[in-house]
């Protein structure tokens, strides 16, 4: 069994959150209440990435998606005001989503994560590393010619052109 | 192969070239016309059917250049004619050493079809008379024709006929001859309906391609059994061939019974009673006196009748193989020309009597005196009968030029008669040449016939040349005694006759007879026609004014007649007989030149001797008898005195009937006037029954009922059948057909309907699939089971 | 490590199915957007659960998460410029309403 100790009890915190705000997220009808839902599960998540050793993802996380990301559904959710209330949350297809979902778990957890991953699988035998990469070497590794320095450039560049794209497909056209 | 054409045996193949190369050229090239419209005075005459046509006319230039080269054809015929004559009267034997030339016409198994030429002392003597009187005739109707607007074709289709005769005359086998003689038949339809807008003229040339295409069907007959007995129709290989004279009369015919010799001959006979105009087919003969007269002339007196005579006389031996006349044993074809031979002769004599119009008489003339060279013939009196050819052709062909001139000259006479307080005639009146050339002219008083000879009469002042021309050739005709061709030549026959006759023959005696008063009766109508048209006084003004006036149309119109009358009278001389007194010795001292010469054409005795069935030919003439002589002298002169004391001692007035009505009675009369209603008989008996069965039972039964019956059914079934089809078409395929894109359609609509355009929608799908495919995966790889 | 691997798998996969269908059910596109950033969350816990847990030593892990940061970022915006320029057009940013391809 899991030992009761910090780390579980923070994981089971993140776990509400991320869990919590996640359904919080798909069942409000009240938009700003799911943007702020939103916020709390990515929240979460940069718990689980504190959690995993990965601090520098934890504060990217809250800085990119919640300072930004969140900010700006907030921003639309603002902008296209006049339907935040007034209508049903969900469409006519929302049961057959909701199976789907289930059954998507179901599948997931029961067909896959458990049999490779799960308890009394070959993979719960050996142990877990302790020594982990740290964010110099993130820092390294997307610089370092022979790893991640592409990916790293052409991120920006695809920054950079979602960002214009952006300005162009929102521009007011009248002015 | 060398054609040489100094040699004798080739020359006779261009002696019918000239008159049918002019045949080509004028229709080719000469007959140039115009087209004018049907009232114009150069078509001449009234035709009404015609009027407001265009109808087609020849150009002078035309007329001109088709006259000059129908003469020059011709005159070709006759250079070379006469030169062959002259070549073969110098051979001594001819019989036998004839001049002959053939040519492969086509190669049939294993034996060769030869078509060529043969000059036997037959042919020569043809040669003579054929061409003279061919060339008469075309100068006559030079004049004759002269303002008829269609004279070129005119041209164009006497040489035809000429080259057509001269063909027949030269072949040296039985189908050349039959090609001339269907070529003449053709010709003489096509002269006979000259003038084609009259009625009468084409329903007689219809009459006499009809009646003749009876004959030459059973001619053919004739010819095919003959051909399939022997294999050759070379007149060669069978007539002068006595071993293949015996085979054909003692080969028995495959129908009737008798030999077969006797069965072609009779069949060969029948085509000539339907060419030669004999009992019972003599019917259109008269009726082709509705041709100009130029063609009458030619056709019944010169060639196409004698064409038949002469068939009959070149098959001779044939016709008396199984049989010997002059022993008096005949067969079929022998009884059958004495008897249809000395009927005609009579028969005609008795219709010509009574006839008025001028080329009548002479119409059943001509076919009394054919009937007499077929009694001739019947009684084997061979070469008799060819003399009677001869002298027949001359002063018959002379007697219708004349006759013809005497028309000519009535209706010139008529039109000037009018011209004096009438008016209206478009015609161009001029003196020497008038319009109206046809003798049948519409006019207001067209009840006028200018060849009635009720209405002619002291013709001999105004148109003195044609009396003394048209004298001697009705007396040649009737046979005045020593000085006229006729007399010869019917003499001889009646010698024959007689011969038979006193040695007890029954057909002798029955052709010596009969003929007998046939010759009374020639000279009686011989002496009544001249009576009528020349003597005495003019009957009615037409008369008093016929002329043939002055200028080329008379001139080429009268000299014929003066060349004719001259071979009428000498032409006799050639076949005196030795022992006749005075004349026998002048032109006669070793032999009759005539007879000795003829008889080569049969095959010699010394080769006849061995056959049982071939009689001995080469037969002398009967010796010198005073009776039959006497005979002739008493017809001849009996028959002109009659016919003069009728006639001519008190001659006809105005207005007076015939006065051999009141003679014989005026049933008879009238009887012989109406031809004895043959015409009617056969009008009822043959034509009415055709018609009637061409039209119920051809045209309505068969053609309409049955044939077009047949094609209505199929046109209905078919019709059914497409609207089967149709339906088919319409339930089937076009069901299946449209059918198909239907459902597609239909399916097509009903599945866009998952385009909904909604993206939520589109992905649930998706994710739908995927976990499809994801549990399906798991499944098959065992990891669920592992788990589960 | 107290918690294994598979319960932040389990989680993430959780995360994930919420988020399928909130885009799948929801009418609004802002809303849709907001589940579309769930699950790239729930992909970016993956990443760094595994390579917590596998491959420690090597940052392919991380950097890869970097990049899915990137590119949510990237789309969101893109995301919500669209449904702006749509929402000025329509009047509307129910998605529903977004159907000209349909038939």
């Amino acid at each position: 069994m899991i030992e009761i100790n910090a780390q579980s009890i923070a994981f089971l915190i993140f776990s509400i959150f991320v869990l919590g705000g996640g359904l919080g997220v798909v069942t409000t009808r009240n938009l700003i209440h799911g943007a702020l839902f939103l916020v709390l599960s990515l929240f979460g998540v940069a718990g689980y990435f504190v959690l995993l050793a990965a601090p520098f993802l934890a504060a990217v996380q809250v800085l990119v998606y919640i300072g930004a990301i969140a900010i700006l559904i907030v921003f639309a959710v603002m902008l296209t005001r006049s339907m935040t209330h007034l209508r049903e949350a969900l469409n006519n297809q929302w049961w057959l989503s909701a199976l789907v979902g289930v059954l998507l778990f179901v599948f997931l957890t029961v067909g896959v994560i458990l049999p490779v991953w799960g308890q009394g699988s070959a993979f719960m035998e050996q142990p877990v590393s302790e020594v982990v990469g740290t964010t110099a070497d993130l820092g390294v590794a997307l610089v370092d010619g022979n790893q991640f320095v592409l990916p790293f450039e052409v991120a920006s560049i695809l920054l950079t052109a979602a960002m214009i794209g952006a300005i162009v497909v929102a521009r007011d056209d009248d002015k | 192969m060398e054609i040489n054409l100094n040699d004798v045996n080739i020359l006779p193949w261009l002696i019918p070239a000239g008159p049918l190369l002019a045949f080509f050229i004028i229709t080719l090239i000469t007959n140039r016309s115009k087209m004018v419209p049907a009232t114009s005075h150069e078509y001449g005459g009234h035709h009404p059917d015609y009027d407001g046509m265009p109808v087609h006319v020849g150009s002078n230039l035309g007329r001109v250049a088709s006259i000059v080269v129908g003469m020059v054809g011709v005159v070709l015929a006759l250079i070379i004619s006469l030169n062959v004559v002259g070549q073969a009267l110098s051979v001594s034997h001819l019989g036998e050493e004839v001049f002959q030339s053939s040519a492969v016409w086509m190669d049939t198994g294993d034996t060769t079809f030869n078509m060529g030429v043969l000059v036997d002392p037959f042919t020569t003597v043809m040669l003579v008379m054929v061409p003279i009187a061919v060339l008469a005739i075309f100068i006559y109707s030079i004049g004759y024709m002269a303002h008829d607007p269609r004279q070129a074709r005119f041209f164009a289709l006497i040489s035809l006929f000429a080259g057509a005769m001269l063909t027949l005359v030269v072949a040296d086998n039985l189908l050349l001859l039959f090609v001339g003689w269907e070529i003449m038949g053709l010709c003489s339809y096509m002269l006979i309906g000259f003038w084609f807008e009259k009625e009468s003229a084409y329903k007689a040339a219809i009459k006499a391609f009809m009646t003749t295409r009876v004959a030459d069907v059973i001619m053919l007959l004739g010819i095919a059994y003959l051909y399939a007995i022997t294999g050759t129709l070379s007149f060669r290989e069978i007539l002068y061939n006595p071993e293949v004279l015996e085979q054909l009369a003692t080969t028995p015919a495959i129908i009737f019974g008798g030999s077969a010799a006797a069965l072609i001959g009779v069949f060969l006979i029948i085509g000539t009673i339907g060419k030669s105009a004999q009992f019972p087919l003599h019917v259109w003969l008269p009726d082709a006196m509705e041709g100009p007269t130029p063609v009458s002339a030619m056709i019944h007196a010169a060639a196409m009748v004698s064409a038949g005579i002469y068939a009959i006389i070149r098959m001779f031996p044939l016709l008396t193989a199984g049989a010997d006349p002059h022993h008096g044993v005949f067969n079929a074809p022998l009884l059958l020309m004495s008897v249809v031979g000395a009927i005609t002769a009579i028969f005609a004599a008795t219709i010509a009597v009574a006839q008025n119009d001028v080329k009548r008489v002479l119409a059943y003339s001509t076919i009394s005196q054919l009937g007499f060279m077929m009694a001739a013939l019947g009684i084997g009196a061979y070469i008799a009968a060819a003399f009677h050819l001869i002298t027949h052709a001359f002063f018959k062909a002379l007697l219708f030029m004349a006759s013809g001139s005497v028309i000519h000259g009535m209706e010139h006479g008529h039109h000037h008669a009018h011209e004096h307080g009438h008016h209206g005639h478009d015609e161009h009146e001029t003196h020497d040449a008038h319009a109206g050339h046809d003798e049948h002219h519409e006019t207001a008083d067209a009840v006028f016939d200018p060849q009635d000879m009720m209405n002619m009469g002291g013709l001999r002042r105004t148109m003195p040349v044609t009396f003394w021309t048209f004298l001697i050739g009705g007396f040649s005709l009737a046979g005045f005694p020593l000085i006229t061709a006729g007399f010869w030549s019917k003499d001889e026959i009646l010698a024959d006759a007689y011969y038979g006759l006193t040695h007890g023959y029954g057909p002798h005696a029955l052709v010596f007879v009969l003929l007998a008063l046939a010759a009374f009766l020639t000279a009686f109508y011989t002496m009544r026609q001249l009576g009528l048209t020349f003597w005495g006084e003019p009957r009615t003004e037409a008369a008093r004014h016929a002329s043939l006036g002055q200028g080329i149309v008379s001139l080429t119109m009268t000299i014929p007649l003066i060349m004719m009358a001259f071979f009428a009278i000498t032409a006799g001389f050639v076949g005196v007989p030795e022992e006749f007194p005075i004349f026998g010795a002048i032109f006669s001292p070793e032999h009759n030149p005539f007879h000795h010469f003829m008889i080569e054409t049969l095959p010699l005795n010394e080769a006849t001797e061995a056959y049982a069935n071939v009689p001995e030919m080469h037969v002398d003439a009967p010796p010198f008898n005073l009776i039959p002589v006497a005979t002739s002298f008493l017809v001849a002169l009996g028959g002109l005195y009659a016919g003069w004391l009728v006639y001519w001692r008190r001659p006809l007035q105005p207005g007076e009937e015939d006065p051999l009505i009141r003679l014989i009675g005026v049933e008879v009369h009238t009887t012989l006037r109406n031809k004895y209603y043959l015409d009617e008989l056969y009008h009822a008996v043959f034509i009415v029954p055709s018609q009637w069965f061409s039209r119920a039972v051809v045209s309505e039964f068969i053609d309409r009922g049955i044939i077009d019956g047949f094609l209505h059914l199929i046109a209905r079934v078919s019709i059914w059948i497409g609207d089967l089809f149709k339906v088919l078409n319409t339930w089937l395929i076009d069901g299946v057909g449209d059918g198909i894109p239907e459902l597609i359609a239909l399916f097509g609509r009903w599945f866009r309907r998952v385009q909904t355009g909604r993206v939520q929608q589109y992905l649930l799908f998706v994710a739908i699939a995927a976990l499809l495919i994801g549990i399906i995966f798991a499944v098959s790889t065992g990891i669920l089971q592992a788990a589960g | 490590m107290t918690i294994p691997l598979w319960m932040y798998l389990v989680v993430a996969a959780l995360l994930f199915c919420i988020g399928v269908y909130g885009v799948l059910a929801r009418r609004n596109a802002v809303a849709i957007l907001m589940a579309i950033e769930l699950m790239l969350n729930a992909v970016n816990i993956n990443l760094v659960a595994f390579w917590r847990y596998i491959t420690p030593q090597m940052m392919n892990g991380q950097a890869f998460a970097a990049f899915v940061f990137v590119i949510a970022a990237a789309e969101a915006a893109v995301g919500l410029a669209i449904i702006i320029s749509v929402y000025r057009s329509r009047r509307s940013v129910v998605v529903d309403d977004v159907n000209l391809l349909r038939w």
